[in-house]
């Protein structure tokens, strides 16, 4: 006897308060200059993390996200445009709350090929650059509407990465991560030595407009202005929106079955009829075209593109957040991008050692927490259903 | 010279496969019926698994034929073999333990979901009923072998004890209705009383299922002495026996075969 849904739902207030105490946090720790004070709060978040935790307060916050999922998420984004909201004039803060909504993009994209497919791609950085030089290629040579052009600079991403499917399908583990590795160290030396993509000075991006509305003009709503940043941020979060829901529906569905039961049994999978190369391909191109379209959106924000932009480091960062978050779930990965982005931001001491930082972070997490900071939960294909 | 008998579902002529220098199968002959279970023994590295492994594609043969149902499966890919109609578990459990019982299951079931991925994403109200009528289908099954079991689908797989494992792994055999199943020692790892309850299990869905046809490789004769029609003795890759248990029991070179030469 299964009914339909139970009334006993998970209540949705422990994950709401949570969402909102973060959000104070973040704005507190965006407000806040003075270098010792940035690194008392973060001390402070860490200690209410790790109490939280041995309270056992995060088990029903779990509940909660996995339950009611779609409000919870509704919540999510109206706290973002807050945030936004708050810092309206503020250019700075708001290219870094697009530059983190930006790459928690490219990371879902990351999370179907690894997380799910258990493709490695050490190339993210890359297919992230070709999206922003599609976007200045584009913009400079034709005058193709700008909405096209996101989809035209995922679409090359995954044109390009399409080069590799080859080596990527005949290779395992480890080898498939070396096919990437020389992949980005590749696309690196390409763009400097390429002329027409404009060599190691890289090219312009001019500013992105949609329906016949410049996006680099700021915004004056009455005697409210808004810095020039709140329209891509905004577009950023239309974009981040419908990739999460495409990646959880993704998740959700035989499909995501289909890429879980190759990743971690390819011998069984195929014994029971599954096509590896369809599945693998269909997660590959995917997720490169998540990653393009990331790509495309954040040449426009920052206008400007350059090979340096986009190296082997940019990489492993995009692989760092992954490992942090929790692989293979997308909350997860939007709170690793905020950490892995916004601290290096914030606290300048550390701006120099921040590779070193992160990736003693990620050794520790692999250690002591191997499925990342939030790891994934066994699938739900509908939040709240229970037999 | 082998004329195919009308009703069989399994025919298997002078199949070899090598490794290196070792003959691992060696001529073999099988012929198998509709609904019968057949005991596959024989002492360690005597070409039982490679049996398997060749049948459902894993091992590409090296000589002869295996037709299946009246159709050459011999060079087939484990992917047809399964949409043929056979499907198998394997001797160490293949599970996916992070995953749920419910996804396992699935993940057998694959040839009878919709694999579109316009389906699977934006169809989601079709996607539903598709995901509501598979849960219940494979709640009942699971019921089957064990009641308490069914009420925690959506419990990881690596969280259980070895038997129920088993019986998630046949049910993942079982769920896409195959005319053919594989078990490669379902007792392995388990206790006496164990193996004595699965057995149950499987006699009971061979009952609900007249038309399933079995093989067992087995290696505590009590099993194959209780569930088998027919067994198949093989030692060194060939077949030294074909006949009831107590036939083969009594066989010279099937006790030669197990306790060596007097």
């Amino acid at each position: 006897m299964t009914g339909k849904s139970k009334t006993s739902v998970a209540s949705i207030l422990p994950g709401a308060v949570t969402l909102v105490l973060a959000t104070v946090y973040l704005i507190v720790l965006l407000r806040v200059e003075n270098q010792a004070t940035i690194l008392a709060l973060l001390g402070v978040g860490i200690a209410a993390v790790v109490m939280a935790n041995w309270l056992g307060w995060f088990a029903s916050v779990g509940q909660s996200f996995g339950e009611r999922e779609g409000p919870l998420g509704l919540l999510a984004v109206g706290l973002a445009v807050v945030v936004a909201g708050y810092f309206h004039g503020d250019h700075f803060v708001l290219l870094l709350l697009c530059t983190v909504l930006l790459y928690t993009l490219a990371t879902l994209g990351l999370n179907l090929q690894f997380g799910f497919a258990g493709v490695l791609n050490f190339a993210g950085a890359s297919f992230f650059g070709i999206g922003a030089y599609t976007a200045a290629v584009l913009n400079e040579h034709t005058s193709i509407p700008h909405l096209f052009v996101l989809l035209i600079g995922g679409g090359m991403a995954a044109l390009i990465g399409s080069l590799l499917l080859l080596p990527v399908l005949r290779t395992r583990g480890h080898y498939a991560a070396v096919v990437t590795i020389a992949f980005a160290l590749l696309f690196k030396t390409f763009l400097e030595v390429n002329d027409l993509l404009g060599g190691p000075q890289g090219l312009q991006v001019k500013s992105m407009v949609l329906f016949g509305w410049s996006f680099n003009n700021n915004i004056e709503i009455g005697s409210l202005e808004l810095s020039f940043y709140f329209a891509y941020f905004i577009a950023s979060v239309l974009l981040l929106v419908g990739a999460f829901i495409l990646v959880r529906r993704l998740e959700r569905s035989w499909i995501g079955l289909n890429l879980d039961a190759l990743r971690l049994d390819e011998t069984a999978a195929q014994c029971f009829g599954l096509n590896i190369v369809r599945w693998k391909v269909t997660a590959f191109l995917l997720g490169n075209f998540l990653i393009g379209v990331a790509g495309t959106l954040q040449g426009f924000v920052t206008g400007f593109v350059q090979p340096n932009s986009y190296t082997f480091a940019d990489s492993l960062i995009f692989v760092s957040i992954l490992l942090l978050g929790g692989i293979g779930n997308p909350w997860g990965v939007a709170v690793a991008t905020i950490i892995v982005v916004i601290v290096p931001e914030k606290l300048q001491v550390i701006q120099e050692y921040r590779f070193l930082l992160f990736s003693s972070l990620v050794i520790m997490v692999l250690l002591f927490r191997p499925d990342g900071l939030l790891p994934r939960s066994v699938r739900n294909y509908f939040p709240g259903w229970r037999p | 010279m082998t004329q195919t008998s009308p009703d069989a579902l399994l025919t298997v002529q002078a199949l070899t496969k090598r490794f290196g220098g070792l003959v691992a199968l060696d001529q073999l002959e099988l012929e198998m019926y509709r609904g019968e279970i057949i005991g596959l023994i024989g002492p360690n590295g005597s070409g039982k698994t490679t049996f398997f492994n060749v049948i459902t594609g894993l091992y590409g043969a090296d000589g002869g034929n295996v037709r299946f149902g009246g159709a050459d499966i011999t060079r087939s890919t484990p992917q047809a073999v399964y949409h043929a109609g056979i499907s198998r578990t394997f001797q160490r459990s293949r599970l996916s333990l992070p995953l749920s019982i419910f996804d396992n299951i699935m993940i057998g079931n694959h040839k009878r979901l919709s694999q579109g991925v316009w389906f699977n994403i934006m169809r989601r109200g079709a996607f539903r009923a598709e995901f509501a009528a598979s849960f219940e289908e494979a709640r009942a099954l699971v019921e089957v072998f064990d009641a308490p079991l069914a009420d925690r689908m959506l419990e990881p797989v690596g969280g259980l004890p070895m038997i129920d494992r088993r019986r998630i792994e046949i049910c993942r055999a079982l769920i896409s209705r195959p005319k053919l199943l594989l078990l490669d020692e379902p007792s392995a790892g388990m206790t006496h009383d164990e193996t004595k309850q699965l057995m149950d299990d499987i006699l009971e869905i061979r009952d609900r299922i007249q038309e399933l046809s079995i093989v067992i490789v087995e290696h505590e004769m009590g099993v194959i002495e209780r569930i088998t029609d027919r067994c198949i003795v093989l030692n060194f890759g060939r077949k030294i026996a074909d006949g009831t248990f107590a036939m083969i029991a009594a066989d010279k070179q099937v006790q030669e075969a197990y306790l060596g030469l007097q």
